[in-house]
């Protein structure tokens, strides 16, 4: 019995410290960092300096919701990268948890898909859990505030993975607009089901 | 006539194992989670999409199936509504027992707080309730073996 206590109580511990791993909340700034391109170049988010912000967007090659979102992600870049806006996409799953997500089939997604934005690979998750991302698809707009990236909305892209057209909440669209109007983003947080990151740990 | 008795006895086993998904809305979702009855209620989140969920509902099988009067297994079921069909031939494969709904609510962040406020909305995750104590437990990971025993022997305290 005592031992039955015991393990119940490093199970608590255990699920107390996941539950405080640090992550990023609405207005911090986010840290420089540096992942693998599929087409093998290195990419840094000080690259975007220049940019008004960007949407980083934590995604995967198997999740049935990332699969859902793939064409209004792609859309999400054609429609802002324009305006100053780009997305940039991080596949943080572990290929060997989940071997569609090796470097090779992101790449071949990329290229089936023609993205015209990075889809890096973080293979340490190490970006992934400073961000604090837990699913795929994982939203979060970053304001550049001279050089400085800001967490301006953390969530999920609209209201309706199944049917884009029924959609009629683009909590994304909705926030990255009232950042280039330099107008304070409504909701900056919505949460969504979502395929668990899949964790080496 | 044993032949047609065989028939009816197929028929009755049939639809006695063979389990259906219920679709549901969030108001039958709340129903279980603010339940004022005795049993400690185990509800959790999952989908047919989902590998480390498909992998841990065997555990939930087997709590089910201890029949124990103190604890009720809800299985939700996040999969689209389209996909009822999918959801129904894949609790036939595995037979499962346990009561499946099949929560029809496409709009994620108007009812993913009500569930927990920790939770993120990735799956799977499990709630354990118990009213009687006013004990409540939210794990937004894959449950190992015994993990799931564990929890509901503390709940019961």
């Amino acid at each position: 019995m005592k031992k039955v206590k015991l393990t119940f109580m490093l199970i608590c511990i255990g699920f107390l410290f996941a539950g405080k791993t640090p992550r990023y909340e609405i207005g911090d700034l986010v840290s420089d960092f540096r992942l693998k391109n599929v087409d093998g170049k290195m990419i840094s988010l000080s690259d975007y300096n220049s940019a008004k912000g960007v949407i980083i967007i934590f995604d995967c090659n198997t999740c049935p919701y990332s699969r859902a979102y793939n064409d209004r992600i792609i859309d999400l870049n054609k429609k802002y990268a324009p305006q100053g806006f780009p997305v940039i996409t991080i596949n943080p799953n572990n290929p060997e948890l989940s071997p569609g997500d090796s470097f090779t089939e992101m790449a071949a997604l990329a290229k089936r898909k023609n993205y015209s934005f990075p889809y890096l690979v973080d293979e340490t998750q190490k970006v992934a859990r400073s961000f604090g991302a837990s699913n795929t698809p994982h939203v979060f707009v970053l304001k550049n505030d001279a050089k400085d990236f800001k967490v301006a909305y953390i969530g999920t892209i609209d209201n309706n993975s199944r049917d884009a057209s029924a959609a009629n909440k683009k909590y994304v669209e909705d926030a990255v607009n009232a950042l280039l109007e330099n107008k304070t983003v409504s909701t900056t947080r919505t949460k969504a089901i979502g395929c668990g990151i899949k964790w080496k740990d | 006539m044993s032949k047609f008795l065989l028939f009816i006895l197929l028929l009755v086993t049939q639809y006695t194992l063979a389990q259906q998904a219920t679709v549901v809305k969030f108001d039958r979702l709340q129903t279980l989670i603010e339940s004022k009855s005795d049993q400690i209620q185990v509800i959790n989140f999952w989908a047919t999409w989902c590998a480390p969920c498909v992998k841990e509902l065997p555990f939930f099988e087997m709590i089910n199936a201890q029949n124990d009067p103190l604890v009720k297994v809800t299985l939700i079921n996040l999969d689209f509504v389209d996909k009822l069909a999918t959801v129904n031939a894949f609790i036939n494969r595995k037979s499962m027992k346990s009561e499946v709904l099949l929560l029809d609510e496409i709009d994620y962040d108007s009812w993913i707080d009500k569930v927990d406020k920790s939770w993120g909305g990735a799956i799977p995750a499990t709630l354990f309730i118990n009213h009687k104590t006013g004990q409540r437990k939210f794990v937004d990971r894959e449950l190992k073996e015994g993990d799931l025993e564990r929890v509901i022997l503390e709940l019961k305290k």
